[in-house]
């Protein structure tokens, strides 16, 4: 079967042109090798992540790097086990040749990764790779694309990608990044600067001077911006920042603080807060027009709004029972129902991309957790806690969730602040590493 | 950017002052565990001025969890900030409203919004002009207490009023 892919996307170096894929691939609907994520518990699949060849010195050392970048993601998503280059019997060759399945099979391997890249007039690559399944000695998929060397980094997470979309069923989430609050100074007058970078935490750096306080960013679904709550000027208020062109533009004329915006699921809206007068209401503003609708009346405070992944309804964070707890609405504000109901106070929901399930702050004698809840009220469940946890956020496939963990440090009442990403079952919880202290992250969607 | 060029000079002053506020309590490093009180004695403090509203009236007052109504050690409080914004009517002051760190940083802007906001509403009624007073929340970002216990937290859910010059 002949496949063909053609890829366009661009970034922010050059507009890359990636291409066809051409699969030798002889693919059946026999019992075939395949992860299944849906089950509580995962055992990591173990894979072989050969390192991709080169007919020169350059080619080979970017090889190695493209291979481990792979199965570093592989690795981190705790459903794969990459295992060690050491224990390999058989060294990379060419892609031409077909691997010797049993020299895999014997290292109790179920997938096995190879690769090639070419360097084209000093200026591109030609990265070619195959996935294998050992056992049935199947090519499960098989892709070329060709970008400037610069790329190299997202090449090796888009095919990262295309190894967990056709092992898991599932879209992957590597080809992303996460856009978070790093954090400098004592607590007293910390300093916090908006910042950027792969979610490997390669490619990082700061979008903002540090000069104002700038707090819970998120991406916008799909353009090049991040809308965030800013203190510049002494005014706190929801600005929109272009990573393009670095500028920044406050949101709308309100006479009041806004604070907790997300964009819509189409990005042409924003929602988020306005407080005045001591009380805090949902507005969401449409970007074109400029135009905002109040979607709250209550005196009570109304915060941390989130759309469902279709923009029919709204999720938010209100006290209006007497404690924090999350509600749903429709979009026009109307039919305002209660989803939490047990012991604690519920914070920053936050719309599963999927659509079925919020994931939610909670806090409950003197602990925070990060707990997920089906949009029904129904199948709370707790992923992890501390002494504090907060904002979750989600991998654009809604497998993983991200979140920020504080942890008390020292004798004199300083704490650290960092960021961790958990599986949705609970499972496989790991720092995301940060230059420095960090908080709020917000995931992109897959780079388009 | 949208915002007038007025509006940035007023909020220049603003931050201008607190940040005079923050270090006067010795708060401007990691060392400053508590606010530290100036001895009146020791100091020469000019009537009319932000130090003079700090060291001899008291600039702050404290909140319950969770709550943003004012005790009635508060209205005291609040009761010799109006004796002296009456004595200088010329001064105009920001109200900022701060939280404790045991909460969601979002709903902890809107409670500040109205810690500050209820200070706001008092010195109204008691017969300060609101165009006198404006309010501005840090939630839980700006603590004036550090340590992660119920002493260091009841200082921080607080509303303080900052003399903003005139």
């Amino acid at each position: 079967m002949m496949e063909k892919i053609v890829l366009f996307f661009r970034d922010r170096d050059a507009i890359i042109l990636a291409i066809v894929a051409i699969v030798l691939s002889i693919t059946s609907a026999k019992a075939e090798l395949k992860v299944d994520i849906t089950r509580g518990t995962v055992k990591a699949l173990p894979v072989a992540v050969a390192n991709f060849v080169g007919t020169n010195k350059k080619e080979v050392e970017l090889g190695k790097s493209i291979t481990s970048v792979i199965s570093s993601d592989l690795e981190r998503s705790g459903l794969f086990r990459p295992i060690s280059q050491k224990a390999f019997i058989e060294t990379e060759k060419s892609l031409d040749i077909l691997p010797k399945f049993q020299n895999w099979r014997i290292l109790n391997v179920q997938a096995m990764v190879q690769g090639s890249i070419v360097i084209l007039e000093g200026k591109n690559i030609k990265v070619q790779f195959r996935l294998w399944d050992v056992f049935s000695q199947r090519q499960m998929v098989g892709q070329v694309y060709t970008t400037v060397i610069s790329n190299w980094r997202r090449i090796a997470h888009i095919i990262a990608d295309a190894i967990y979309k056709r092992v898991t069923g599932e879209n992957g989430y590597f080809d992303t990044r996460v856009v978070y609050i790093a954090e400098t100074g004592s607590q007293i007058r910390r300093i916090k600067r908006l910042a950027i970078m792969d979610q490997d935490s390669e490619n990082h750096h700061f979008l903002t001077d540090g000069k104002f306080l700038i707090l819970t960013p998120r991406f916008s679904p799909n353009r090049q911006e991040i809308t965030y709550m800013s203190y510049h000027g002494g005014v706190p208020r929801v600005y929109i920042f272009n990573i393009d062109t670095g500028r920044q533009e406050i949101l709308g004329d309100f006479p009041g603080m806004t604070f907790a915006p997300r964009f819509s699921p189409d990005g042409n809206a924003v929602i988020m807060s306005m407080a005045r007068d001591g009380n805090s209401e949902i507005y969401t503003m449409d970007l074109r027009s400029r135009r905002a609708k109040r979607l709250t009346r209550h005196s009570s405070i109304d915060t941390s709004p989130d759309y469902s992944p279709d923009g029919t309804r709204v999720v938010f964070n209100s006290d209006r029972s007497g404690t924090q707890q999350i509600y749903i609405m429709k979009s026009d504000g109307s039919d305002v129902r209660r989803i939490t109901f047990g012991k604690g106070r519920y914070a920053t929901p936050v719309w599963s991309p999927r659509g079925d399930l919020i994931a939610f702050t909670k806090m409950r004698r003197g602990k925070f957790f990060i707990g997920v809840i089906g949009i029904d009220g129904k199948g709370e469940r707790l992923l992890t806690d501390g002494f504090l946890v907060e904002s979750p956020t989600w991998s654009p496939n809604g497998r993983v969730i991200m979140f920020f963990r504080e942890t008390p440090k020292g004798k004199f009442g300083d704490k650290k602040s960092k960021l961790f990403s958990i599986d949705l079952t609970g499972q496989n919880e790991r720092e995301i590493i940060t230059p420095m202290d960090a908080s709020d992250p917000a995931w992109s969607p897959l780079i388009p | 950017m949208r915002l007038g060029s007025l509006t940035f000079i007023i909020a220049a002053l603003f931050l201008v002052s607190a940040c005079e506020t923050m270090d006067e309590k010795g708060g401007a490093d990691t060392s400053g565990l508590k606010a530290k009180t100036y001895d009146s004695k020791s100091f020469y403090v000019a009537p009319g001025t932000a130090r003079d509203f700090v060291v001899n009236v008291g600039d702050r007052v404290f909140f319950a969890l969770d709550k943003s109504s004012l005790s009635s050690e508060s209205r005291s409080m609040l009761e010799k900030q109006i004796a002296w914004l009456k004595k200088y009517g010329g001064v105009n002051v920001v109200v900022e409203g701060h939280c404790d760190e045991r909460g969601t940083r979002e709903y902890n802007l809107a409670l500040g919004e109205r810690r500050a906001n209820a200070v706001k509403d008092f010195l109204v009624a008691m017969g300060i002009s609101p165009n006198r007073v404006k309010v501005i929340s840090y939630g839980k970002e700006r603590p004036a207490a550090l340590g992660h216990n119920e002493a260091s937290w009841k200082q921080n859910r607080r509303a303080v009023t900052v003399v903003a010059g005139s």
